[in-house]
């Protein structure tokens, strides 16, 4: 029998959009007015779901989170992933108690240390100890169980030298270091991390996943993780929460729930196009396009990539050259390439070109068309043709941060003693 | 499975009650407490030249100021008393109220970062308040004893002090009252209109001359300002104070009148606060 100690019942939380302040006292009286009658609260009515896309048309409230709910297991690493602005930090802020639901309720059991900022209630002009202490205590310990595992954090976050110094003075690294010492040392029954493992090097990267799994796993707690990083994601969450536009999209296996988020971004990527009506495919009056594609579905890392071009020509001409430029998401250009194709006046040709696995990098990337005859005068250019993401896997070692570089080649090594 | 209710320790719910108020938890908090009451202590003269003189230097030197002003340019009646005395007697409880008053009532918007992060019964800071402002009162009261002793000895001033000396716990506890009740109300009035902020200072000095720090309340008795004294709940305290150390009447009924009116200023504050605290990070 499984022990749930979050229990997340139909939560939704409403916001104000525009500017708050003006027009709140005649906002209030309308309410207090509208309680008055009776009736229902007029500015709950008006509410739609969060989507940033849409402009706001008519009213100023916004549903963040709408109908979200969930449970969380004892000992479990729940992740929760979704786009920016699906609800994610408004999720973490009711959890960690600092704004209320406009609906529903949470249940938990134990305390909650939330994590979500870089060095949450530090104080910049006490030092290294007395934030311990005023951490701690913010978090609901005792003095006693803090002065007990001072010396461990220190220890943990490696800033024995500079404990009395103000923390105004540390760098960010250690900022993060002794911020997620206190919070994971302290013994919250739930820890709440957000984005943290964006911060901070290698190092201390591998030494927090441990104490993670370990809080989670030796010591019977429970984690929930928030990141844009489905790496760190992959390898810390057994379960997954995907969030979009306010709502619980599913629940599940993180693996499964990655691929559903992937998916999800695609479809605001165009990985494929395809025509059946000659004049609206993209192209000019040489040469059109009747469909592209970007093979497989989901792309990771690791996959082989197929991209495919069915190509109309309506020139005179028989023999051309095929290219297209690869561009990723900062308009750099990874690289470019070109083939040779023959296609008969009026017939229709197929151009596939493989990019081999484990050499791009995850990121967003774009394809730019080209065509060009034999002797190289241009018919046809077309900017983002199709665009795709590649995904990065979970890992087994310690780094979990984005891997530099523009590609992720596997390079052959010889290493001598 | 069944579950009961008491099970789970924390239930995060869209709205409080009025009275929902977890006082166990803030007791669980008082290590957070006595932190922050630390904090403010040594944060009033960190990084200054004098340190803890200042606790002496501020009451010294408004009490020649107003020696000066009020007792020599002005020469405003002190009822026979020595004007040190009289001033420095109001001054003390004075300043107490009106910095609990003032350090309660900007809680939200000062600490508005750290409330959008982490939880923490925020009734912890304005009770921080308070409790550093009373040992910084209670280091203030050695200094009149300073100059009452030094008046007694090269004055030849008579020794007034009398029993009502035993109210002084009562009268602190309404200034303390006074001071982070209507801070509280304050504070979480302004988290939506910042007016109020503004109108603070404003409306703690004109507090200051509705009650008899700076003149005896004999001298307005049959004039037509008298009724904002007596209304003032700050009068009675003050002039309970003078009395029991410089000698003079005492009026209970109208130390009963602070005390009622102190009390529920600090359940309404407690209340208002209660009910801001949940929400307020989405409207600061």
């Amino acid at each position: 029998m499984s022990n749930i100690v979050i229990k997340v019942e139909n939560v939704s939380k409403l916001y104000r959009l525009g500017e708050v302040g003006t027009g709140t006292l005649s906002h209030d009286l309308n309410r207090w007015w509208a309680k008055m009658l009776g009736k229902e609260d007029p500015t709950m009515k008006v509410g739609m779901v969060n989507d940033r896309t849409q402009k706001a048309v008519g009213n100023d409230y916004v549903w963040a989170l709408r109908d979200v709910s969930f449970d969380v297991k004892q000992g479990e690493v729940l992740g929760i992933i979704g786009r920016n602005g699906a609800g994610k930090s408004t999720l973490l802020k009711i959890l960690s108690r600092t704004t209320p639901p406009t609906e529903g309720t949470i249940k938990a059991k134990g305390r909650i240390a939330s994590l979500l900022e870089v060095g949450t209630g530090f104080h910049p002009e006490l030092t290294g100890r007395e934030n311990i202490f005023q951490n701690g205590a913010i978090l609901g310990m005792t003095r006693r169980e803090i002065t007990r595992k001072f010396d461990e954090i220190v220890d943990f976050a490696g800033v024995a030298k500079y404990i009395d110094t103000p923390v105004k003075r540390y760098s960010s690294g250690m900022y993060v270091r002794l911020a997620f010492a206190v919070a994971a040392h302290l013994e919250p029954e739930i820890l709440i991390v957000d984005e943290v493992l964006a911060v901070g090097d290698a190092e201390f990267q591998k030494k927090c996943l441990g104490k993670m799994k370990d809080v989670s796993m030796n010591e019977g707690r429970t984690v929930l993780f928030v990141s844009h990083n489905l790496a760190a994601v992959k390898t810390l969450c057994d379960r997954s929460v995907l969030l979009s536009q306010g709502t619980v999209k599913e629940i599940g296996q993180t693996n499964h729930i990655v691929t559903q988020y992937v998916k999800l971004n695609a479809e605001h990527l165009k990985r494929r196009i395809s025509y059946t009506n000659e004049a609206e495919a993209p192209g000019n009056d040489k040469i059109k396009i009747i469909s592209a594609e970007v093979h497989p579905d989901i792309i990771s890392v690791d996959d082989d990539i197929k991209v495919t071009f069915d190509i109309l020509n309506k020139t005179p001409h028989k023999n051309f050259k095929v290219a297209f430029d690869l561009v990723n998401a900062n308009e750099q250009i990874v690289f470019s390439t070109a083939a040779d194709i023959s296609i008969a006046t009026n017939g229709t040709g197929k151009a596939q070109c493989h990019i081999p696995a484990n050499f791009l990098n995850d990121d967003i990337y774009s394809v730019w068309f080209y065509m060009f005859t034999n002797e190289m005068m241009p018919l046809l250019l077309l900017k983002e043709l199709l665009s795709f993401e590649v995904v990065d896997k979970g890992r087994d070692y310690a780094y979990l941060g984005k891997i530099n570089g523009v590609v992720r080649p596997i390079l052959k090594w010889e290493t001598t003693k | 499975m069944k579950e009961t209710n008491e099970e789970w320790t924390i239930v995060i719910k869209p709205h409080a009650g009025l009275f929902d108020i977890d006082f166990r938890e803030i007791l669980q908090y008082r290590d957070l407490l006595m932190i922050f009451i630390r904090r403010d202590l040594i944060g009033l003269y960190k990084q200054t030249l004098l340190g803890p003189l200042w606790f002496f230097i501020q009451p010294i030197l408004t009490t020649i100021v107003y020696v000066v002003v009020y007792g020599g340019i002005m020469q405003q009646t002190t009822d026979n008393k020595p004007q040190i005395l009289f001033y420095l007697s109001g001054i003390v409880l004075w300043n107490y109220f009106s910095d609990c008053l003032i350090a309660t009532s900007n809680t939200f918007i000062t600490n508005a970062a750290i409330f959008g992060k982490v939880y923490f019964p925020r009734v912890i800071l304005p009770l921080s308040k308070v409790i550093s402002n009373l040992l910084k009162m209670f280091i203030q009261l050695l200094l009149l004893v300073v100059a009452y002793i030094v008046f007694l000895i090269l004055h030849k001033y008579t020794f007034q002090v009398n029993l009502y000396i035993l109210t002084l716990p009562l009268l602190v506890v309404i200034m303390a009252n006074l001071g982070l009740g209507l801070g509280m109300i304050v504070t979480s009035l302004t988290t939506k209109y910042r007016d109020l902020q503004n109108l603070i200072v404003f409306g703690v000095q004109l507090l200051m001359f509705a009650a008899p720090i700076i003149y005896p309340l004999s001298k307005f008795e049959h004039t037509r300002f008298h009724i904002f004294f007596v209304l003032n709940p700050v009068t009675a305290v003050v002039e309970t104070f003078r009395a029991s150390v410089l000698g003079g009447p005492v009026d209970l009924k109208m130390l009963g009148y602070s005390f009622t009116v102190s009390l529920v200023l600090l359940i309404v504050g407690f209340l208002i606060f209660n009910k801001v605290e949940r929400s307020f990070i989405d409207t600061v």
